[in-house]
């Protein structure tokens, strides 16, 4: 069948299952907007190309398919490196398609050239330059494959006009969709570990039957591997502990007796200090990242670790494991409880963990999460609208944040039930992430509400997408905790800077955030006092038809605690000062 | 000039890539990228016309060898990556050299290429232009013996090394 690289580039993507497309055209990528007319897939025109990028990741996040964004070359291609960036740091798969400037043109300056692949280089899992009309379903195909495969993770295609422009001959070809073999045959250099070595395995099990403070530090690999039930068995079939980190916040209910919520910089102690003293680490998809590990040195000194990751390079990069396993986590989890399982009925048990199950219950009773309420008068408390939206929402709704303080009381006070309801920006801290993001979970997820948790610095990032949001229909509610600073980068300089307040305030007033949100088509409310809250929330649940932001005037003092000072050791973890001493403010 | 090469402890990796355009700006990236610092590196074409070679000398200090050896097998174009210890390699570099050879100390010149078992590859009025094959490390002593005479140009091609033949160690670390 003859076609023009247009026509291949839109195909190949409806072979690959893709229903959504985030974009803005524009003149290199042009000639591939033609084709999408007489598509089924749905286009969504964004206001600005990182929009395109980090909706095509909540979409990712919540569907666990690959997200797709599509931009013209240049300025467009040089708008989308941050959610490149931020989806190779938290491995979410994207097929990002950016045009190029005319083959010949390339090297010469054009307009709107751009070494797109230069650029993106080190901010992608792979990248391509395809300089031939009959390579695009080969690309398309080895895109899609290498994005959802091994550690997800971002693929950008770039794409010169002549070869998908109908007018050129360039674009000329004769359509092929490559099958399974050739794309192996393809791709020599790839070839992703996923059934772990089954010594190690069986090796880790010996660790788990030896331990007696053994905690299992469950990443968002594990949610990756869509190996939440596994992980689930695994906790219950040995009695462990589970901490969940930032990325793997649902990965574990919170509810569950075993669950001990999120470890690190911002962790409650508990989750922090079980880490700290455990003999056995069982890290499934997590990393050891600095915003976990603390002080490297000093992190869980008496800790043998059992390290399992797809990414064999994470193997030993910060912490050399006891027993490393290069595996996928799911396959990996669910080859451990059988070797479990036959060694225990096989006469096998585990030690006596009383002892470790009620210091973890004293410390949980010691030092709960918890904040200073505030007093009839006090203006109101971010924590507090947490707990109201999280009382007046289903388990299964879908909660993304931004990227500071409000993100940290997000993951602490929000109860996670369920695997994919928690999308944010981990590895970058992505300040703007929050809006496009809950735009592409609730096109990814229609059925579920979907409310964004934002910072009044992040949301003026990124708010024009609300446009995108009202003229598309898609019904996002997002809640500003409006504290009129940068609050972390405020709460820093509090601490450790003498409280020299340097270039963090914004005003609460400007913009008003309400006429701003009316303005983008959406409803917008203001809530100033904490009898407010509740109702603002119902409101807002009730509306269907159109985006709805709430600027929640919260208190601009309030810190984020527990915290673990940069640098410092985890044992040095420093809880609510107003709370230990029982002070009211 | 300083000697080039074996002051720096270092190790030996042949990877084989695939023939592709940018695939040597991603393995340069990548080191540059991950602090891994690069003490030579020589890239040719293979038997296989899809497949090319680099080999790369990386500074022992700079990273652990499984960082490195990891980080460089996730590039996609990378088929498999093989570390050759220098104890157990034999290490080849060609040099490359213009010199200044006015007629009065020529004969001395030549003398000494002998003596290097360098060749003569061209000849000008004032200059020559010689060849030495060897060791880097005994490039590194070519150099400094020719320098008093005056060196116009220098050019290494970086080295390329096999594993030594009768030993029993597995040198290969991935190999899809
Ligand atoms: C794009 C970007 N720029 C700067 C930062 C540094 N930074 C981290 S948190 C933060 C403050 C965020 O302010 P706001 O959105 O109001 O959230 P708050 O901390 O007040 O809840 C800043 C500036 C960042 N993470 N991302
Ligand atoms: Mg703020």
């Amino acid at each position: 069948m003859q076609l023009n690289g247009s026509q291949a580039l839109i195909k190949a993507l409806e072979m690959e299952g893709v229903d959504t497309i985030f974009g803005l055209p524009g003149g290199c990528i042009l000639p591939a907007y033609d084709p999408l007319l007489d598509s089924a897939i749905r286009h969504i025109l964004v206001r600005h190309e990182q929009g395109a990028g980090h909706m095509a990741e909540g979409y990712a996040h919540v569907t666990g398919r690959p997200g797709v964004a599509m931009v013209t070359s240049g300025p467009a291609a040089t708008n989308i490196v941050t959610p490149l960036c931020n989806a190779y740091m938290d491995s979410i798969p994207l097929v990002v398609i950016t045009g190029q400037v005319p083959v010949s043109a390339i090297g010469t300056d054009a307009f709107q050239e751009c070494d797109t692949i230069g650029v993106t280089r080190s901010v992608t899992k792979h990248n391509e330059l395809i300089t031939s009309a009959q390579d695009i379903p080969r690309a398309v195909r080895e895109a899609f494959h290498i994005a959802t495969t091994g550690r997800p993770g971002p693929v950008l295609l770039d794409i010169p006009k002549d070869i998908i422009d109908a007018r050129n001959p360039n674009s000329a070809m004769e359509w092929h969709w490559p099958d399974d073999a050739d794309v192996l045959a393809g791709l020599p250099g790839y070839r992703p570990i996923t059934h772990g070595d089954p010594r190690k395995i069986r090796e880790a099990a010996e660790f788990i039957l030896r331990a007696e403070r053994p905690v299992i530090y469950a990443g968002g690999g594990i949610l990756k591997a869509r190996a939440a039930e596994t992980l689930h068995e695994l906790a219950e079939l040995c009695g462990i502990h589970v901490v969940t980190t930032l990325m793997a916040r649902g990965a574990f209910p919170d509810s569950h007796p075993l669950c001990l919520g999120m470890p690190g910089m911002h962790g409650n102690y508990t989750a922090v200090t079980a880490m700290q003293r455990s003999d056995l680490l069982i890290a499934l998809g997590s990393r050891f990242d600095d915003r976990i590990t603390g002080k490297v040195d000093a992190f869980a000194p008496e800790a043998k670790v059992i390290h399992v990751d797809i990414d064999p390079a994470e193997i030993g990069k910060v912490r050399r494991p006891d027993v490393p396993i290069v595996g996928d986590c799911r396959l990996v989890i669910e080859e451990l409880v059988e070797v479990l399982k036959e060694l225990l009925a096989n006469g096998a048990a585990f030690p006596d963990r009383s002892r470790w199950k009620q210091t973890i219950a004293g410390w949980q009773e010691i030092n709960p999460l918890a904040y200073v309420p505030a007093e009839p008068g006090d203006s109101l408390k971010p924590q507090f609208v947490l707990e109201q939206l999280r009382d007046n929402n289903p388990d299964d709704c879908i909660v993304v944040s931004g990227v500071g303080q409000h993100q940290m009381w997000a993951s602490q006070y929000w109860h996670f039930e369920r695997p994919y309801t928690w999308v944010n920006s981990g590895g970058l801290g992505t300040m703007g992430f929050a809006v496009p993001a809950a735009i592409g979970a609730k096109v990814g997820r229609p059925d579920s509400t979907v409310w964004a948790v934002d910072g009044d610095g992040c949301f003026q990032m990124t708010a024009q997408e609300l446009v995108t949001a009202a003229a598309e229909r898609i019904p996002v509610k997002i809640a500003i905790l409006n504290n009129a600073y940068l609050g972390m980068v405020r709460q820093w300089q509090e601490m450790f800077y003498e409280e020299r307040y340097s270039e963090v305030y914004l005003s609460p007033d400007l913009p008003d955030y309400k006429l701003w949100a009316e303005a983008m088509g959406c409803v917008g409310m203001r809530v100033d006092s904490p009898e407010e809250v509740e109702a603002a929330i119902q409101k807002a649940n009730e509306i269907d038809d159109r985006p709805v932001v709430i600027d929640f005037r919260v208190d601009a003092a309030e810190k984020v605690y527990p915290m673990v000072a940069p640098g410092q050791s985890n044992d040095d973890i420093v809880t609510d000062p107003g709370l230990r001493q029982g002070i009211k403010r | 000039m300083t000697a080039l090469s074996d002051d720096i402890p270092h190790h030996i990796l042949s990877v084989l890539v695939e023939n592709k355009a940018g695939v040597l700006a991603r393995v340069s990236g990548l080191f540059a990228r991950r602090g891994f610092n690069i003490v030579s590196l020589a890239v040719a074409p293979t038997e296989d016309e899809y497949l090319s070679r680099i080999t790369i000398a990386v500074e022992v200090a700079s990273a652990p060898l499984d960082q490195i050896t990891e980080q460089l097998f996730k590039l996609i174009s990378v088929v498999s990556i093989t570390e050759l210890d220098p104890r157990h390699a034999v290490e080849r570099e060609l040099l490359l050299v213009t010199i200044e050879a006015p007629p009065d100390v020529r004969p001395q010149i030549l003398a000494l290429v002998d003596e290097l078992a360098g060749r003569v590859l061209d000849e000008g009025q004032d200059r020559l232009t010689v060849s030495v094959e060897g060791h880097p490390n005994a490039l590194d002593d070519c150099a400094e013996r020719l320098r008093p005479f005056g060196i116009v140009e220098l050019r290494r091609t970086g080295r390329v090394a096999l594993p030594k033949l009768d030993n029993a160690i597995d040198h290969r670390l991935h190999q899809v």
